[in-house]
């Protein structure tokens, strides 16, 4: 079939909105890249074309920056968190996927809602109880809440995944005489590992990427590395071929994760609104 | 399957971990917020609560200046990115819609942005939008010379147009690949027989696929309506809430009368007050979305 100029003339804009597209996606992280291996007098010009250093990644784990100790608050923080969250969500979204009951729309209505309540007025009552506690500045006060907005995600993406798998599957072993438990665990979980990956990997990602909690809770030994990026705003201005670096150490872990199970996860993250 | 009263309770004890974190995490400090924002409640005065003042907090709300700014700076600022991030989002849905194998690395790609920290997008654009030595700065000023003079972060309107780019630059993708499995879902005899009749690509889109769309639109809409009345992080990492007060969305102004100034039964008000706008948006969002569920 001949392409009419109608057809000639769209091809040509989608090959402009193809371009436009990939500039405006991937060039604010290009230039993260390129700065981060800057030294300082070029990461405050447009340069393209430069030396390249790696002094930046050092420094930031040196005196006064001190990455490491953040880093590592945010690796622990991030993975109790996924380890209470992903459990716990496994069989939620099991039990509003497989049962019919009365309180079953409320009670999801719940869980989903639970998500839009503002994290401000979540932390208004905690920063006081943890004040009280002495849980202020503490790895586990921001697991706590980190969990108010993992959780309900995590169920409603799991359920997701439970909905899509055909219920015969359990039935044949319901009959053989295995108990809800045992289905759940040999015959449910093996089949909606990718689900549930696929709700770790998000829920990692949110931990990880968390700021306001981590702002007003912490202040020393529980500072993870979103609030850090703060630390290089200094008197002097701020430390952009530091912050690029930093930067680089917030989002590579989580482009190399998300990338890996892409697939999946582009599903999850469209399922419950396509659906 | 049968019905036993164990079973009954099979699924009480599957969903009682959850119930509890969330019970703990969310609906305790919902009501304790609530209830505080009756009271007078100052940390610098007492870590104790103070006494119960009626609707003082509220009716203070009303005359305060900084307040009302905060409402309409959020208004701003949520309509430029809902608006912005949609058209965007399903202008990159259309331009991708195709499987070929570039689309699908692209769409790989449309990841980044939305998995980015919301904190490091802020302090990434600042240093973009800088006037002495940002790329964006330079390449804005190269294209629009009358424009070199504009330090973009420096003029109210600029800074809350910049702050919303930032959120469309993370959820504009998003939205893309939402967009992308709604075309991919949407039935093909209506199209092929418009193209049959002699429809062109526009009149096609306008009047077939759009209002297809339609309920995908509303559901995103709103959700992305939700998540903009709740974004903070790149107000304190772009802007700092300024300049002036031209940044400062409720949802950053309840964290400065609570974390700055420390007043807990004022910052709860104004909290609640965030609170029942959001509770509008995610009742109508809610509701859409139990539809879907049922049908």
């Amino acid at each position: 079939m001949a392409y009419t100029r109608d057809e000639q003339f769209w091809t040509g804009v989608r090959w402009l909105g193809f371009g436009a597209t990939f500039l405006f996606m991937v060039f604010p992280i290009f230039w993260m890249v390129i700065t981060s291996f800057k030294v300082a007098r070029d990461a405050y010009s447009t340069k393209v074309i430069f030396t390249p250093t790696l002094n930046n990644f050092i420094s930031i784990f040196q005196d006064p920056y001190n990455f490491g100790p953040l880093l590592f608050n945010s690796v622990v923080v991030s993975i109790l968190t996924v380890a209470i969250a992903i459990p716990a969500a496994t069989c939620a979204g099991y039990a509003f996927s497989r049962y019919q009951f009365k309180t079953k729309n409320a009670l999801m209505v719940a869980v989903l809602s639970s998500q839009f309540v503002p994290p401000v007025v979540v932390v208004l009552p905690f920063f006081t109880l943890f004040r009280t506690l002495h849980l202020l500045d503490t790895r586990i006060a921001l697991v706590i809440l980190n969990l108010s907005f993992v959780l309900p995600f995590a169920v409603w993406m799991i359920k997701g995944f439970v909905d899509a798998l055909p219920e015969d599957i359990e039935s044949a072993a319901v009959v053989d005489g295995c108990n809800r438990f045992q289905v759940l665990r040999h015959i449910t979980l093996p089949l909606i590992m990718p689900g549930v990956v696929t709700s770790a990997v998000f829920g990692f990602i949110q931990s990880w990427n968390e700021f306001l909690f981590a702002l007003i809770l912490t202040n020393r030994k529980a500072v993870t590395l979103t609030v850090g990026l703060m630390g290089l705003h200094t008197d002097k201005g701020i430390l952009w071929e530091h912050m690029a670096a930093a930067g680089m150490l917030i989002m590579v872990p989580i482009f190399i994760l998300s990338f890996t199970i892409r697939e999946y996860f582009i599903e999850g993250l469209t399922m419950g609104a396509v659906k | 399957m049968t019905s036993t009263k164990r079973e009954k309770n099979v699924k009480w004890v599957l969903m009682a971990p959850t119930l509890i974190i969330l019970i703990g995490t969310t609906l305790y400090p919902f009501i304790y917020s609530f209830i505080t924002s009756f009271r007078f409640w100052k940390l610098t005065r007492s870590p104790a609560p103070g006494g119960f003042i009626g609707f003082d907090n509220y009716i203070r709300a009303f005359g305060d200046a900084g307040f009302w700014n905060s409402v309409w700076v959020t208004i701003v600022f949520t309509v430029i990115s809902v608006v912005l991030s949609m058209v965007i989002g399903l202008a990159i849905a259309l331009i991708l819609e195709r499987a070929t194998k570039l689309n699908t690395f692209m769409k790989s790609l449309l990841i980044f942005p939305f998995a980015m920290a919301p904190a490091l997008k802020g302090y990434s654009w600042r240093f973009m939008l800088n006037p002495d030595y940002g790329i964006i700065d330079a390449m804005i000023d190269a294209v629009f010379p009358f424009m070199a003079d504009v330090v973009w972060l420096g003029e109210p309107y600029w800074a809350v147009f910049w702050l919303a780019m930032t959120e469309i630059w993370g959820w504009a993708p998003y939205i893309a690949l939402v967009f992308i499995g709604a075309l991919g879902a949407l039935p093909r005899e209506t199209l092929n027989a418009a193209k049959v009749d002699g429809a062109s690509t526009f009149q096609i889109f306008w009047y077939i696929t759009l209002p297809q769309l339609k309920p995908i639109i509303i559901m995103v809409g709103l959700l992305k309506t939700i998540f903009s009345v709740k974004m903070f992080d790149q107000v304190v990492t772009l802007t700092g809430g300024g300049p002036g007060r031209a940044t400062e969305t409720l949802n950053y102004y309840v964290y400065t009368q609570g974390f700055k100034f420390y007043d807990m039964g004022y910052a709860s008000a104004l909290a609640y007050i965030l609170v029942t706008t959001m509770f509008i948006f995610a009742f109508l969002y809610v509701r859409f979305l139990m539809k879907g569920e049922q049908g």
